[in-house]
This record gives structure tokens, sequence and C-alpha cells, in this order.
């Protein structure tokens, strides 16, 4: 599979490149709203939570810590659900070259990963632009982003194609994701801190593997420090297992798969 | 390079009564199989040779649009196999999975590198890409602005780019204007003198006699004939006939050809043959001759209605001409049991030299799909011979009368006069 994937890389990466090119092919700012989007967003949380709702971190004083703790959440989540999403409609929305030409369809869902991770890498740049210009870079510990990414990103890969396999034979399942990754988003602590949550709360979020993942991003960005690494082994070895289930199921079911389509 | 092998192959599509009881198949694990098969594709078997053009026909829902996904890899077969050598191009419906909101250039890309060519080398097809489509300006618009014929005649240009040494067509080709229609077989034909091995589908009789080695007819799923493309088309042609309860018989021709006579049998054809203007038999006609074609006929119960009409198909089984006697406005109205009648149709016999076949067709209205009482290949075989006339190439006398008229410039000739 491996052999395969390197003799499609033109075709993987020539994919990503005309997507990029092609959303915003008959917009005016371009590739500005890959930044204006969650610009947006971000100021949005910033005034509704830090100043109308006072929202502040415990332990931390500093000027725009709320906005450094909520993007290191929030820019990071985006990845996650971008993949999902993308993940879950990938075959759906491929049908057409499925049906008409033979290619390695493990391809399709690392063109989404990609593609999500271009879109990422473009606001995560300025993130840290930001940081750099505001005096609040952490240092070598932003190194540690780098497994957590991994590993966040095997996780919503792995989920992504499970949800995209069902979602051919059972369409249900694309319209579970979307109201599933609403509630998701909630139960993360990303805008808000789970210290403030009270404490049979805080047991709950905590079994979320999402929660570890914004909390190491936090910890890292928001108060400098390494994760806890014994807590994001459990999200890996999560993320392995749906990563095996879905090549189990892709394997199982790719031949069916354009039957249905 | 360029076989093509097909063992045992067969399709079946997996019908659930609902979603629920796929669900359940899915999660009980050891549990019976709970969808029923529903074969559209059963024991297929056939090779081809390095080179060889082979035309698949059948009717719609026959299979062959699946068999085609199934040689391409796009579908997998329930059991059987498919062994292919050398580089594949397919062009399966339209326009091979083009992306709307790409521009035909990053389609042509895309297409490219999912044929296996790297960025390069598609730069350096481009020109040629672009000159053989013929899309202008368009190649840098959306797909989505594209015609059907547009998007067809890209495909064809990107999926025909490099010869392949197979190349498989799906009725792809049936979209594009004559014109483009003509530029992609003369193509298609080049590819084959160059030892490409070709497979298509189409409706189209003279694509598949013209173009075509061999025919295969699925009919149902299933390998129904193979063999020469006439004799194929002709069985087809009567099985589509056969819809309406009538009996094929297929005849060995003295020459060794076989004919292929089908129908209802409620009136039928006793007789056929060529004459001259006295009624002598002709074993040979000259080119302008004047010939008269005599078709006896017998009502075998009452008929109210009886369309006769011929058709003369040259070498290749492209028609040259044809006419039933409700064109020419005479058909024979209420005929009673066993009552038999001779209908003959005068004609200059403007052909040009070789071997011509005519096929009779007796029917109920114009054409013989409706209702088809007898409809009878090669009822007879001309041979015409050009040994009074001017000696042309074609099928056709069209006896073209030449004039000249020449203005030669004053001082040319008298610099041309000799000193």
């Amino acid at each position: 599979m491996t052999r395969a994937l390197w003799n499609y890389r033109g075709f993987i990466f020539g994919s990503v490149k005309r997507e990029f090119q092609a959303r915003y092919r008959n917009s005016l700012l371009g590739a500005a709203w890959t930044i204006l989007q969650p610009l947006a967003m971000i100021t949005v949380y910033t005034v509704v939570f830090s100043e109308l709702m006072r929202a502040k971190l415990p332990g931390i004083d500093r000027a725009y810590a709320y906005s450094v703790f909520l993007c290191a959440g929030l820019l990071t989540w985006g990845l996650f659900a971008e993949i999902l999403q993308r993940g879950q409609n990938v075959f759906l929305e491929n049908g057409n070259l499925i049906k008409k030409l033979n290619f390695p369809r493990i391809c399709l869902p690392i063109i989404t990963v990609i593609n999500a991770l271009v879109n990422f890498g473009i606001t995560f740049t300025l993130f840290v632009l930001f940081l750099l210009v505001s005096h609040s870079f952490p240092g070598m510990v932003a190194l540690c982003t780098l497994p957590v990414l991994f590993i966040q990103i095997a996780l919503a890969a792995g989920i992504g194609t499970v949800a995209g396999v069902l979602n051919v034979f059972f369409r249900d399942v694309g319209q579970f994701i979307g109201i599933l990754l609403q509630f998701w988003f909630w139960f993360t602590p990303i805008v808000y801190s789970v210290a403030t949550l009270p404490a049979w709360a805080r047991s709950w979020i905590g079994l979320n593997p999402a929660t570890t993942l914004a909390q190491a991003y936090q910890t890292i960005y928001v108060y400098g420090k390494a994760p806890d690494w014994h807590g994001l082994w459990h999200v890996a070895v999560l993320a392995a297992v749906f990563c095996v289930l879905a090549l189990i199921l892709f394997r199982r079911h790719a031949g069916d798969m354009v039957d249905e389509l | 390079m360029g076989v093509i092998r097909v063992n045992d192959l067969g399709k079946a599509y997996k019908t659930y009564a609902s979603q629920w009881s796929r669900l359940a198949e899915w999660l009980i694990p050891f549990g019976k199989p709970r969808h029923h098969p529903h074969w559209v594709l059963q024991d297929i078997n056939f090779s081809i040779g390095a080179g060889e053009a082979v035309g698949i026909v059948g009717s719609n829902g026959a299979g062959k649009s699946t068999l085609l996904k199934i040689i391409t890899g796009t579908v997998r077969p329930s059991c059987g196999s498919v062994a292919l050598e050398g580089r594949v191009a397919a062009m399966l419906e339209l326009g091979m999975g083009f992306h709307p909101d790409f521009t035909g250039r990053q389609n042509v890309m895309m297409g490219g590198q999912l044929l296996g060519l790297s960025v390069s080398e598609i730069q350096a097809l481009m020109p040629q890409i672009e000159d053989f489509a013929e899309i202008g300006d368009y190649i840098d618009q959306p797909v989505r602005t594209y015609s059907s014929g547009m998007q067809m005649r890209l495909a064809f240009s990107v999926a025909t780019a490099r010869r392949p040494d197979i190349l498989i067509v799906d009725e792809a080709l049936s979209v594009g204007d004559a014109y483009f229609q003509h530029k992609s077989f003369d193509r298609i034909r080049q590819f084959r003198m160059a030892g490409t091995t070709l497979l298509i589908v189409s409706h189209d009789r003279y694509a598949i006699q013209t173009v075509c080695d061999r025919a295969i007819l699925l009919d149902a799923g299933r390998m129904r004939m193979e063999g020469d493309p006439v004799q194929v088309l002709d069985y087809y042609n009567a099985l589509m006939a056969e819809r309406d309860h009538q009996h094929i018989r297929r005849v060995t021709q003295p020459d060794g050809s076989v004919a292929t006579i089908s129908g209802t049998g409620e009136a039928s054809i006793t007789g056929v043959r060529m004459t001259d203007t006295r009624g002598q038999t002709l074993q040979s006609i000259e080119t302008g001759q004047a010939v008269r074609l005599e078709v006896r006929i017998k009502a075998h119960v009452a008929v109210d209605r009886v369309v006769l009409g011929f058709m003369i198909t040259d070498r290749l089984g492209l028609c040259v001409y044809g006419i039933n006697t409700h064109r020419l406005e005479q058909p024979i109205t209420n005929m009673a049991a066993d009552e038999e009648a001779t209908i003959c149709f005068d004609f200059p016999a403007r052909l040009g030299k070789g071997s011509y076949a005519v096929a009779l067709s007796l029917s109920r209205e114009d054409s013989h799909i409706d209702k088809n009482y007898e409809w009878r290949d090669k009822a007879l075989m001309l041979h015409v011979f050009n040994t009074r006339q001017e000696n042309f190439v074609g099928c056709n006398w069209l006896d073209a009368k030449v004039s000249i008229e020449r203005a030669i410039p004053v001082n040319q000739s008298q610099a041309d006069m000799p000193a």
C-alpha cells in the first residue's frame, strides 16, 4: 500500500494544490479567508468570554493570556474537526472519481488530511508570529507540539476514515458526525478552563480524549510547560485503535463501496 | 503487452431487504448472510490478444459497462479474475471523473497523474492535448462551464495523449459531434496500427464493424455469442426483434458466410433474385446497369399491412442504400392467408466494384423493430464489376463530369516561350 501511495504522490500533492486553489478561485481576497475565518472566531470568543463574561484563567494574569489559551485549543480543534468532517464525506464526495478511474482509494483520506494540515499550517504560523511579537512564545517547549499534533491527526484520521467508509453504506453516519462535533466541542475545555467547572463535571470531561489534547496545547502555550505525557499515551493508543479499525474496514469494504456510490 | 484475459468472471450486487438487515449482517458475527446476490454478469470468459480490437454489444442493462469497469479495475468482481498486461487507458462514461470546479488544465493535470504520468510529462504533452481537444480558451475555465461534448473532447485527448497498450472506451464517444467522432476514430485507428489493443462498447453498429476484428454479444449478463462483428451484430439485431416471440435461424450461405433469418413468421420471403430489364437472372452486375430486384412473399395468416424493404451493404457492412415500400408509399394492405405477391424494385446499380450483400425485411411498419414478420440478412450477394465506366474508387458511382477553364497570365506565357 505504501508503494502504491508513493507512485501516486504526484496525484496526492497535485490534488492538495488544486483544492487549495479551487477553494478561493472565485473570491477576491483569496487565501486571506483561511486566516480571516479563525481570526473572527477568536475575536468573538475573546470578546464574549474574556471581556463580557470576565472569564479569567486561574493563576495567570498576563495580557492576552485568555487569547493564547483560546488559540491553542481552538486552532488545533479546527484541524481535528476539519479532518473528521471532510473524512466522513471523502468517499461520497469523490464518488465520481472512484466510479470512473482505477487508483488506490486510500489516497483520498490522505489528501483530506494534508489539505487540512495546509490550512492549519497557515493559521498556526500566524499564531506563532503573534506569540513572538507579544513576547509570550514559550521557547523550546513548543517542540512538544509536534508529537501531540501527530496523535491528534492520527485520531482524527482514524475516526474520519471509519466514518467515511460507514457513511457510504449508512448515510446516517454523516449526519451523526455533524451533531457529534457540536457536542464534542462544548464538552472539551477549549473556550473555558476545566478549573472553572464543578468537581463532578471535571472527572467526566477528563474522560474525553480531546480534553487531554486541548490541555496539552494549553499547557505548552499558556504555562510554557511540557504536557502530561502519561495522559497522552492513552490517547495515542486510542488513535492507533481507530487507525487499525479504519484500515480493516477500508480493506474489507473498499470493493463494495463502488457499488454503493 | 496489451493482452486482456478474463476468466470465469462474475459480478453480483448485494441487495438488502432494508438498511437494518445490512447493519445486522455487519454487526452480528458468524451470522448468516442477509443479502440476496443480484447477478449482473456471469461466466464471462474471453481473452484478447495484443493488437486485437474487440467490440462489446448488447442491449441496455446487459452488463457491458459493468464488464468494462471490472476490466479497468474500478469495480471489483464477485468471482473470477481479470489479467491485463501493459499500460491501460480507459474512458468510462463521460469526462473521466473531472472535477467540476477545477479548470480544464487542472483536470488534465489530475487525469494525467491518475493515468500514471509525471508532472513534467503532462506539461510536455499539454500543447498536444489542447490542440487535439480544440476547446480553445475554455481550457482555463472550470469544467462545470463545459458542454458535454467539450468534456468528452478533453477527456479523450487526455486518455489518449500517449499511446496506451490497451485502450478501453465506453460509449463516451457517441457524445461528440460528427467531426470529433471522426477525429477520435482516426486516432483509435492509428493506435491500432501501432499495436494498441482495443476494447470498445458501442451501440453504433458501424463503429464496431469498421474498427473491430471481433465482437462479443452480452445478453442479460452472459456471453451469448463471440465472433465476426458482422455476424454478431446481425444476431444481435435479430435478438432485439426476438423480444416479441420470434424465431431466429442461422443459415450458412454457399460462400461460407452465415446469414441470420428472424421474425414472427406471419408472412415470409419465399424467393429473391436480381435480374436485368429483360428478366434474366444476373450472377454479376456491371456498374451503372439497370437492374431489378424481385422478391416473392407469402402471407401465412391474414395480415392487414405488409412493408417490404431492402438494404444494400458493402463488404464492411456499411449501408450503401436502403428503401422500403412504406417510404415509397406502396405498402400492401389486407393480405389474405396464403396469398402470394411479387414485389419488384427497379434501379440503376450505381455501385463501385466489389461485393455487396442485400438484406430484406418484411414488417408491418416502417421499421423492422416494431412488428417484424421476417428479417433476412444476406438474402442475396451482389458482385459488381466495372468494365464499362471510368475507373473510379469508392462504392458509389456518382458519374462525375469534368470541365476545366484555364486562365494563363500573359507575361507568364511569354516567359515560358522558347527563345
